[in-house]
């Protein structure tokens, strides 16, 4: 069925998959860039009729494989075998045409154009882009994954757009279909339906090569796992044999603390630091999301999660308790003070301080020193500027200082921002802020594409302020993050916020269906029956 | 294509320097071959353009007397295009200036006082910043670009200054010539240095660059235009208003420019004629580039294009070559500037050919 | 009669003032939907009407010259393709270069030209269908580039609608890391659009130097080129806009040369404004609403592509 039709596969009928020549190997595998080796050596084998997870942390190499795989790269030595065949594949066309789809991480999907055109972009042979809508909807319906061809790709929701970009590659009866990270942006419950496509694939010959660093997943659908580190393969393994805690070793090589939260209860008596009451808001982006009365209170010493989709109105809601939106003045409270109406300066100097999910070109300004952007945001807390003059000393002063308790790894105070790795930069602007001493703190995905060691410092920064007294809101799409830190939880979707609950009394599954856009009471019943 | 693009990770200071030496060295080069194609001597035709016109102390002060009215907008425009505030509309602003500083120089008649000439000063100051305000109400409330709008203004500002020197403001005693009387001695810019032109306009661009250099290096503000230029978006997030920002920069660069207008209309040229600008407000703009959009780098930047202006009139009358030549220079030299400061931030590799494609392996399975 | 003689006179003129911002606008209108931003239409257009001028002079043929200026536009275009697709140089600066440079060339190509005669471009009367009264001259007796422009409008609204290569281009416009994701060449498209952008703009040149008015004068294009930058965002990016822009500003500019004819007493310098201040008009009125601005303009508009970076 997955078979394109013609292909020759030597071994192809082979009855062993283990015996069988793979799929697809690769062996020596380099890529330079300028500043790193992304891959070092890489050997991998995958087989047909197997899920193959490629398992490792943010910066791994992994995706720099996939795009060698997909033509995107070219790497500098080493040798890729399609069915025992050497190949060079110069672009993804010719990947496309030895019968390899890829799902990329980030959609490579067009905003402006239809679900149709998005797909005819992908389809080299115009032979086969005849009659392309009535394929579609075929093979979208043979596989329960609903889509309109003539919706714009911008009307659509994360997981439908992943709909889009998986049909694409179904609709060339792909040999090998490559999904690198697919799952980050899912709801439990769109995770689940996603599984169950691939395992239909799977049973279909179709090779699955699956990249990922969550662990439980991999072990509930991969057969075979390739572990890599730091551009080099570490291990190879079956997930399905191995504890999610040995995996994580492989992956991160070293053991990882829980961080550490000093209180649960200690927040209930506090006094509410932040208070938000009923706020609405038109997104004035073309496709944002409109907040729909939205309220929660925040108290000192308390970490509020807001979890949710990518899109939905998470940026305006960020953008509204930042200051970059404004509202009415009672709407938005810091400490009792109604501060709706005043920009992020006037909310500085009042306590707030915020993390924005975007750190290049939001948090900082990649071709500025981190002097100048510790000036950013601190200049008013910090004093670093008297009568409209910067004071360049204190400046580099307080950067200096960032840079030495958050131990940002860079050149000093001097290196451009754009110089320093994700995890580093993402550091120095959660520090820039926590130095400042804020009452509150919103923060909005702190640890998006950090490795595991740098996401768990930046969540032990966050609880050790809280247990400095600070009110401070988490907005993540990472459930696992939220439940690990949060006291307690609220849902954003479609602009709407659910009631914060206790993080230690809801499920990741009631959450996931509060994501999806279940309603509250829809959540809370099915919470009630099992009880 | 045989080379690739790498990223450097941070700006090379010295291709930042570089790249100007660059640019007017491969202008020097590109120009001796269209003078050997137009069949001019390319040495004498180079010395005619390039040494001729700064081979003596006059030929020096002339070289500032034109270099004045380019640095003083040039150094706004660099305030701007920091602040990614496209204002195109220098000729325009320089055009209003001489109309409302000129107009109170006309109104003054012979009249003496030494509140005359400030007040011309002043008013053109505010007339560029009239014209300026226009592309930034636009910007700022309807979203309209600044490149267009005030592009658009520069025509209108030409014709309304052809309206008022060949209408109202015409001299009576002037043979029907479409330009108004001569400015009297109380409204025209004094001569600073005795037996050369140079005037007072000449010392308020040199007090310009001064002063945006504090602006921009020693303030909060001259932060806050940079942070809007380079990200946006970081600048909402740290509270600096765009809005506001962009009416800064826009009021500025034409209070700059309405300053050149009025100098140079007060100054050399004495009265308004149709021909105030040989389009100082355009070439403004490669003098801003030509400098690093840094006030000192103007300063320099507007040197050498003067220095283009001056050759181009030497080649004019020694060599017959059209005036037009200035044009093509001016435009070779910001082309070059721009290719050169690709090595700002990129470094340049060659790559060697892939080893092999899939054409042959592909097209099988297909 | 006069009233219809009245009506045809001014629709003759419509037309051969919306023509030449017509094929400009046609022209950019591609080179911006692959997401290039080239301000230097001005520039491109003087470079094509001092060319198209000069050909047509040397060799007799109309036809020779509006290909040459075509070919001339096209070479301007590359260079600024060179420089802001492989060099990644700003979009704005580089054309605001091309501007200077091709003002600057075609007033140096053309000095000998100056005052020099040249009979207008022929009309192509069809016979008996442009002896119809009233709309026989304006429907069947136009010269060939009138034609022209309605014929490229109508085919690159066909090919960015319906053929594959247009979806390609567009995509490339909307997001280059996507399209390069999935194997386009986000380079050669892009030089594509930029000369096909810049050949049109050299014909628009060549329409004002031969058949506008059939002479070269230095800077002859007055604005046109901005004026039809500004049409393209009046248009939203869509052919059939860009058709109604051109004859809205084609009116506009005769109505400058009529304004007076109707005995009305403003100056002629503020009739000339009108244009220009009608230009500013309609930017404000496309513009203020952002959201929909933001909806229609390609996604990648002015911005640079490195694959390797």
């Amino acid at each position: 069925m997955a078979q394109a039709g013609g292909a020759e596969r030597p071994g192809g009928r082979d009855s062993d998959p283990q015996l069988a020549v793979p799929l697809l190997q690769l062996d020596g595998i380099v890529k330079r860039f300028p500043m790193t080796i992304a891959n070092d050596g890489v050997n991998l084998a995958v087989r047909a009729g197997e899920i193959h997870a490629l398992l490792g942390e943010n910066g791994a190499g992994k995706s720099t494989l996939v795009k060698i795989i997909y033509g995107v790269l070219h790497p500098d030595a080493g040798e890729i075998r399609w069915n025992g065949l050497a190949v060079a594949i110069a672009n993804p066309a010719a990947a496309r045409a030895l019968g390899i789809g890829m799902v990329f991480q980030h959609f490579s999907l067009f905003e402006a154009l239809t679900v149709a055109e998005n797909i005819a972009l992908a389809i080299d042979d115009p032979q086969r882009r005849r009659g392309l809508k009535a394929k579609i909807t075929e093979v979208s319906a043979a596989y329960g994954l609903k889509l309109d061809p003539d919706q714009a790709v911008h009307h659509l929701s994360v997981g439908e757009r992943q709909r889009v970009e998986i049909v694409r590659c179904l609709l060339q009866n792909p040999k090998l279909l490559i999904m690198d990270e697919p799952t980050s942006v899912l709801t439990p419950q769109e995770i689940e339906h996603l599984f169950a496509t691939l395992r239909r694939l799977r049973a279909q010959g179709c090779a699955i090569l699956y990249i990922s660093h969550k662990l439980e997943e991999i072990r509930a659908l991969c057969d075979r796992a390739t572990v890599m580190r730091q551009g080099r393969v570490v291990a190879e393994c079956d997930p399905r044999q191995e504890t999610s805690h040995h995996l994580a070793e492989l992956m991160i090589g070293k053991d990882l603390k829980p961080p550490y939260h000093l209180h649960e209860d200690a927040a209930d008596g506090a006094a509410a630091r932040l208070v938000v009451a009923n706020l609405s808001l038109k997104a004035d982006r073309a496709f944002g999301t409109d907040l729909k009365s939205i309220s929660f209170s925040v108290a000192a010493g308390e970490v509020l999660g807001i979890a949710g989709i990518a899109g939905n109105g998470q940026g305006e809601l960020m953008a509204a308790l930042s200051g970059e939106a404004i509202t009415a003045p009672a709407i938005i409270r810091i400490e009792d003070a109604p501060v709706g109406a005043l920009g992020p300066s006037e909310r500085r100097a009042r306590g707030a301080c915020f993390v924005p999910e975007e750190r290049h070109g939001h948090g900082a300004v990649p071709g500025m020193s981190l002097t100048e952007n510790a000036l950013l945001s601190a200049w008013r807390r910090k004093a670093l500027a008297r009568h409209g003059v910067v004071d360049r000393s204190k400046a580099r002063g307080f950067a200096a200082e960032v840079i030495r308790a958050f131990d940002v790894r860079s050149e000093g105070p001097g290196a451009e921002a754009r110089s320093l790795s994700g995890g580093n930069l993402q550091r120095f602007i959660v520090g820039r802020e926590i130095l400042q001493e804020p009452k509150v703190l919103v923060v909005a995905q702190p640890t998006w594409g950090l490795d595991a060691g740098a996401a768990a410092s930046i969540r032990q920064a966050l609880l050790d302020l809280a247990d400095r007294g600070t009110a401070v809101v988490v907005i993540s799409q990472d459930l696992d993050e939220l439940l690990e830190i949060s006291d307690r939880i609220a849902v954003i979707a479609g602009g709407r916020l659910s009631s914060p609950r206790p993080a230690g009394s809801v499920t990741s599954a009631e959450l996931g269906l509060l994501m999806g856009g279940a309603a509250p009471q829809a959540v809370e019943a099915h919470d009630a029956v099992p009880a | 294509m045989p080379f690739r693009l790498e990223a450097r990770g941070r700006r090379s200071l010295l291709w930042a320097w570089l790249s100007p030496v660059v640019a007017v060295a491969g202008t020097l080069l590109l120009s001796t071959l269209i003078f050997a194609a137009l069949g001019k001597p390319a040495g004498a035709a180079l010395y005619t353009f390039v040494l001729a016109p700064v081979s003596d102390l006059r030929g020096l002060s002339e070289l500032g007397v034109k270099a004045a009215p380019l640095v003083l907008i040039g150094t706004g425009l660099a305030l701007g295009f920091r602040a990614n505030v496209w204002n195109i509309g220098a000729e325009g602003q320089f055009i209003l200036g001489a109309i409302f500083g000129g107009g109170i120089g006309l109104a003054a008649g012979d009249s003496e006082g030494v509140w005359i000439l400030p007040a011309m000063i002043l008013a053109g100051a505010f007339g560029g910043m009239v014209w300026a305000a226009i592309p930034a109400l636009l910007k700022t409330r309807f979203n309209a670009s600044e490149i267009l709008t005030s592009l658009m203004l520069n025509y209108v500002a030409q014709l309304l200054l052809i309206y008022l020197v060949v209408g109202p403001w015409k001299d009576p005693q002037g043979y029907g010539f479409p330009q108004t009387r001569l400015f009297g001695d109380a409204a025209t810019m004094p001569i600073l240095i005795h037996g050369t032109r140079v005037h007072l306009g000449v010392l308020a661009a040199v007090i310009a660059v001064a002063l945006v250099w504090l602006l921009q290096a020693k303030t909060l503000l001259g932060f806050k235009l940079r942070v809007l230029g380079e990200a946006p978006r970081a600048a909402s997030y740290a509270g600096f208003s765009g809005p506001r920002l962009t009416w800064f920069a826009l009021l500025l660069s034409g209070a700059l420019a309405g300053l050149a207008g009025i100098f140079e209309a007060a100054g050399p040229i004495g009265q308004l004629t149709p021909s105030l600008s040989p389009g100082y407000g355009y070439t403004a703009i490669i003098v801003a580039f030509l400098g690093r959009l840094h006030p000192f780098g103007v300063l320099l930047g507007g040197l050498v294009l003067a220095l283009s202006y001056l050759g181009g009139e030497k080649a004019q009358i020694a060599l017959g070559l059209p005036n037009a030549v200035t044009g093509i220079y001016q435009g070779v030299l910001l082309f070059l500037l721009l290719a050169a400061d690709l090595l700002v931030s990129y470094r340049i590799r060659l790559v060697p050919a892939p080893q092999s494609t899939i054409g042959s392996v592909a097209g099988g399975v297909t | 009669m006069s009233g219809a003689a009245l009506f045809t006179s001014v629709m003759l003129s419509v037309i051969s003032a919306a023509t030449p911002l017509l094929l400009a606008a046609t022209g950019e209108l591609v080179t911006e939907k692959a997401g290039v931003l080239n301000l230097g239409v001005e520039g491109m257009m003087l470079v094509g009407a001092v060319i198209g001028f000069a050909v047509t002079l040397g060799s007799g043929s109309a036809t020779l010259g509006i290909v040459a200026a075509a070919l001339a536009g096209a070479v301007a275009a590359l260079g600024f393709a060179v420089l802001t697709v492989s060099l990644l140089a700003n979009q704005v600066a580089t054309g605001l270069a091309l501007t200077i440079f091709g003002t600057g060339f075609s007033a140096l190509i053309g000095a000998g030209y100056v005052g020099k005669p040249l009979p207008p471009l022929p009309k192509l009367d069809l016979p008996v269908l442009s002896h119809i009264p009233v709309l026989g001259p304006i429907l069947f007796g136009q010269d060939a580039l009138v034609y022209l422009s309605f014929a490229a409008l109508a085919g690159v609204s066909w090919f960015l609608s319906r053929s594959h290569a247009g979806l390609v281009l567009r995509a490339v416009g909307d997001s280059h890391d996507a399209a390069h994701a999935i194997g386009y060449d986000v380079v050669k498209i892009r030089y594509f659009a930029a000369m096909f952008g810049g050949a049109m703009c050299g014909i628009a040149g060549a329409y004002l130097s031969l058949a506008y008015t059939p002479m070269w004068a230095e800077n002859m294009s007055a604005g046109r080129g901005w004026i039809a930058l500004a049409l393209v965002v009046f248009s939203a990016w869509r052919p059939a806009r860009l058709l109604l822009g051109a004859y809205l500003f084609g009116g506009i500019t005769i109505l400058q040369l009529h304004i007076q004819g109707l005995g009305i007493a403003i100056p002629s310098q503020f009739v000339s404004m009108l244009p220009y201040l009608a230009t500013v008009v309609v930017l404000v009125a496309i513009s203020s609403d952002r959201s929909r601005l933001r909806l229609n303009t390609p996604a990648c508009l002015g911005r640079a592509f490195n694959a390797a970076g």
